[in-house]
C-alpha cells in the first residue's frame, strides 16, 4: 500500500515555478530520497505535500485519501531550517512538542535513538551543531509519526554527525516508519533510500532504486583531469565530457579507448585520476551541472 | 485543546522569567520611574512654588486694586497659573499640582492643609502688602493627594503597555521570522489554541508584575487605594487585555521585527503622551483630547486613578470600561482573523 501518492503536483510562485508537474508514490515503510542542487524545489515540494504551503494544482493523497486533520497528527516534520525555543532545556523541548499532539512518543525511546541523554538537561541555545540536529529530528519523532519528512538532515554536519544521523534514520525504518528525506548528498540516498527522484528546475528528471539507476544509466567510469589549461586537446573525444570548476570529467564505457585517444591528442595525464562511476556523475550526465557548486 | 494551550501557555511563561534581562527591566522599570519622578519633584519643590489663579481678574490691571495681591504677585520663585474658574483649580489643588489657589476678584484663597509648600506660599501671602486689607482663608473640601500616588497608576498602566505591546507583538514577530512559528504551524495546534495561550500567559505576566510593583511602591510610600481592590485589578486587567490584543493586531501578519518595532513605537510614544501619564492634558486643543480617547491607556488610566486616588466605583465609569471592552474585543478579532504562521 503506498502511504502517500503525489500526482501532477505544481507550485508556482510570482517568479519561478518551484515545482512543475510532479508525481511519485511512497510504499508504507520505505524510504523515498529526493535529490538535488540547490533551488530544484525540494523543500517546496515537501512543504507543499506538509501543507505549509498551498499548491498551485495536482493532487496529494495520503493513506488513499485527502490529508484530513488525523495528517498532521501522523506525520513527523523536520525542516530545513527552525529555530529551537531559546530558554527552553532540551528535555523540555522535547516534551513541549509531544504535548502538542495525541499520539506521543515514548521519551526515553526518543532519547535512546537520537543519543540525547548527556544533553537533556541543557540549555538549546547551548548543543552543537550536530546535536541540534539529531533533537529536531526527535522533535520530528515527537509523536510517533507513520511518516516522517527530513529536509536535508546531514547539512552542514561532519562525516561522522552524518553516520550518526543515518543510523537513526535505519532504527526509524526498522520502527516500520516511512521517511522521506531531501538531500545533496548522493552517498547518503543510495545508502538509505529505497527509491531516489532526482530533481532540477522543479522536475523530477529520473527516479528508481539507485542500483538500477546506476546500472541503467552509469555503467562505465570517468576519468579526471585537473590542470588542463584548454579545451581544444578534448574537441575530438569520441565520449561525452565536462568542464567543472577546477577540473575536466570525461564519462566512458570503454577507458581503454578514451586513454589512448586522449594520450593521442597528446593531453598531460600527469594529475589524472579515473574511478567508476557514481550517483554525481548521473546527476551531472542528466543535468549538465554539478549537484553541489 | 487544553493540553496545547497549556503547553504553549509554559513555555511562553519559562521563557519570560528565564530571559533574566527583559523579566528585571519589567520589575525595576517602575520602580526607577517612580523613585526617579519622587525625588526630582522633591528637587523641583525646593525651588518653585506653584499658585493657580481665577478668573480675568487675574490680569493684574483688572485685579481688585489690593496693594497686597500686587505685592505677592512680584514674589520671586512663585509661578502663577490661570485657571477659569474655581470648579477647575480646586482638584489641581488637592492633586498638588498647584500649591495655592487664588481668587483676586473675591479676595479669597484655598490652601492644602497637609502641605509644607501650601503653608510657605500662604505665608508669603499674608505678609505682602504690610496691613493692609487681608485675603480670606477658604476651606478645601475633598482629599488630597500625593503627587507619587497621582502618577503611580500612570507609570503602572504604561508599565503594562510596553509589557502587552512589545513582549506579545515582538516576540510573536520573532517567532514568525525565525520558523518557530512556521514549525508550530504543522503541528495539531490551531491559531485560536496558540493565541489564546500567549494571551493568557501575557496577562498573568503582567497582573503578576504590576500587583509587584503596586505592592513594592505600597510599602515605600505609604499607598493608598481609596477605592475597592476588586475595581483596580478589573480595570487594570481589561486595559492589559485590550493591549496585549492591540499587540497581536500589530504581529499578526510581519516577520521584521524593525517594522513591528516601528509600529509599535508609533503607538506607544503618542499613548503616552496623550494619555496624561506625564502631561496633564489641561487646556489642550480639543482634537487632541479627541485623539487621547482613542486609546486604550488613556481610559485605563484614567479610570484607576479615578479608583486609587478618589475612591469612584466603577458604576459611575462604565463608559470608559465599555471602551476598553470594546476596543480589547475589537484588536482580538481583527488579529484573529489576520493571523498567519508564516511569513508571506
Ligand atoms: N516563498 C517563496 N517565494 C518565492 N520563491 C520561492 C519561495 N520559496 C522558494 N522559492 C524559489 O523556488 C525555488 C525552489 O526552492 P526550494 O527551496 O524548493 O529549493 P531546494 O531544492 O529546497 O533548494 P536547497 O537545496 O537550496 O534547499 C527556488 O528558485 C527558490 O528561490
Ligand atoms: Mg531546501
Amino acid at each position: 500500500m503506498n502511504i502517500l501518492e503525489v500526482n501532477g503536483l505544481v507550485k508556482h510562485f510570482p517568479e519561478v515555478k518551484a515545482v512543475d508537474g510532479v508525481s511519485f508514490s511512497i510504499p508504507a515503510g520505505s524510504c523515498f530520497g529526493l535529490l538535488g542542487p540547490n533551488g530544484a524545489g525540494k523543500t517546496t515540494t515537501i512543504e507543499v505535500i506538509e501543507g505549509i504551503q498551498k499548491r498551485t494544482s495536482g493532487d496529494i493523497l495520503y493513506k488513499g485519501a485527502r490529508r484530513g486533520p488525523s495528517f498532521r497528527q501522523e506525520v513527523g516534520i523536520q525542516l530545513q531550517n527552525t529555530e529551537l525555543p531559546q530558554f527552553l532545556t532540551v528535555r523540555e523541548t522535547l516534551n513541549f512538542y509531544r504535548n502538542l499532539y495525541d499520539r506521543r512518543a515514548d521519551l526515553s525511546w526518543l532519547i535512546e535513538i537520537c543519543r540525547l541523554e548527556e544533553i537533556m538537561d541543557r540549555d538549546n541555545w547551548k548543543i552543537s551543531g550536530g546535536q541540534k540536529q539529531r533533537l529536531l529530528l526527535a522533535i520530528a519523532l515527537a509523536n510517533d509519526p507513520d511518516l516522517v519528512f527530513l529536509d536535508e538532515p546531514t547539512t552542514g554536519l561532519d562525516p561522522q554527525a552524518r553516520r550518526h544521523l543515518w543510523e537513526i534514520v535505519r532504527q526509524i525504518r526498522i520502527q516500520g516508519k516511512t521517511v522521506v528525506l531531501t538531500t545533496h548528498y548522493m552517498e547518503e540516498a543510495q545508502i538509505l533510500c529505497e527509491t531516489i527522484a532526482i530533481m532540477d528546475h522543479g522536475k523530477i528528471i529520473t527516479m528508481g532504486e539507485p542500483e538500477d539507476l546506476l546500472a541503467q544509466y552509469a555503467r562505465g567510469s570517468t576519468v579526471v583531469l585537473r590542470g588542463l589549461a584548454r579545451d581544444d586537446a578534448l574537441s575530438g573525444l569520441q565520449c561525452s565530457w565536462d568542464r567543472l570548476e577546477d577540473r575536466v570529467e570525461i564519462r566512458t564505457e570503454n577507458v581503454n579507448e578514451c586513454l589512448r585517444e586522449l594520450i593521442r591528442n597528446d593531453v598531460d595525464l600527469t594529475a589524472m585520476t579515473i574511478r567508476s562511476q557514481n550517483l554525481e556523475d548521473l546527476f551531472l550526465m542528466l543535468t549538465g551541472h554539478s549537484l553541489r557548486g | 485543546m487544553l493540553r496545547r494551550m497549556w503547553t504553549i501557555f509554559v513555555a511562553r511563561n519559562k521563557e519570560f522569567y528565564r530571559d533574566r534581562a527583559s523579566f528585571g527591566w519589567s520589575i525595576l522599570f517602575p520602580f526607577l520611574v517612580i523613585i526617579g519622578f519622587s525625588f526630582l519633584f522633591d528637587q523641583d519643590r525646593q525651588a518653585m512654588y506653584k499658585v493657580g489663579l481665577i478668573g480675568p481678574s487675574a490680569q493684574p490691571e483688572r485685579a481688585a486694586r489690593s496693594p497686597q495681591y500686587d505685592d505677592f504677585r512680584k514674589t520671586r520663585f512663585v509661578e502663577f497659573v490661570e485657571f477659569a474658574s474655581a470648579d477647575e483649580a480646586l482638584p489641581k489643588l488637592l492633586h498638588h499640582r498647584i500649591d495655592m489657589l487664588v481668587d483676586p476678584g473675591a479676595g479669597e484663597y484655598w490652601v492644602s492643609r497637609s502641605s509644607p509648600r501650601g503653608y510657605v506660599v500662604e505665608k508669603l501671602l499674608s505678609s505682602s502688602g504690610s496691613g493692609s486689607a487681608q485675603f480670606k482663608k477658604r476651606e478645601v473640601e475633598g482629599i488630597e493627594i500625593p503627587y507619587v500616588e497621582w502618577m503611580f497608576p500612570g507609570i503602572l498602566g504604561m508599565n503594562m503597555m510596553f509589557s502587552a505591546l512589545f513582549g506579545v507583538g515582538y516576540v510573536v514577530v520573532r517567532y514568525r521570522k525565525n520558523g518557530a512559528l512556521k514549525r508550530l504551524s504543522v503541528t495539531p495546534l490551531s491559531p485560536f489554541e496558540f493565541l489564546t495561550a500567549q494571551i493568557i500567559s501575557r496577562m498573568v505576566i503582567l497582573i503578576a508584575t504590576t500587583s509587584f510593583v503596586y505592592a513594592g511602591c505600597a510599602l515605600m510610600y505609604r499607598f493608598e487605594c481609596r477605592g475597592s481592590y476588586a475595581a483596580l485589578v478589573f480595570v487594570f486587567a481589561l486595559g492589559g487585555f485590550s493591549m496585549v490584543a492591540l499587540g497581536l493586531l500589530i504581529a499578526a501578519r510581519s516577520a521584521s521585527e524593525e517594522f513591528a518595532g516601528g509600529v509599535l513605537n508609533i503607538l506607544t510614544w503618542p499613548m503616552m503622551f496623550l494619555s496624561e501619564v506625564w502631561f496633564s492634558l489641561e487646556g489642550a486643543k480639543p482634537w487632541v483630547k479627541g485623539l487621547a480617547k482613542i486609546f486604550p491607556l488613556t481610559h485605563m488610566v484614567d479610570c484607576t486613578r479615578r479608583i486609587m486616588n478618589d475612591g469612584t466605583p466603577l458604576s459611575q465609569m462604565l463608559p470608559q470600561v465599555a471602551v476598553l471592552a470594546g476596543s480589547a474585543v475589537l484588536f482580538l478579532a481583527l488579529g484573529s482573523v489576520l493571523f498567519q504562521w508564516q511569513k508571506k
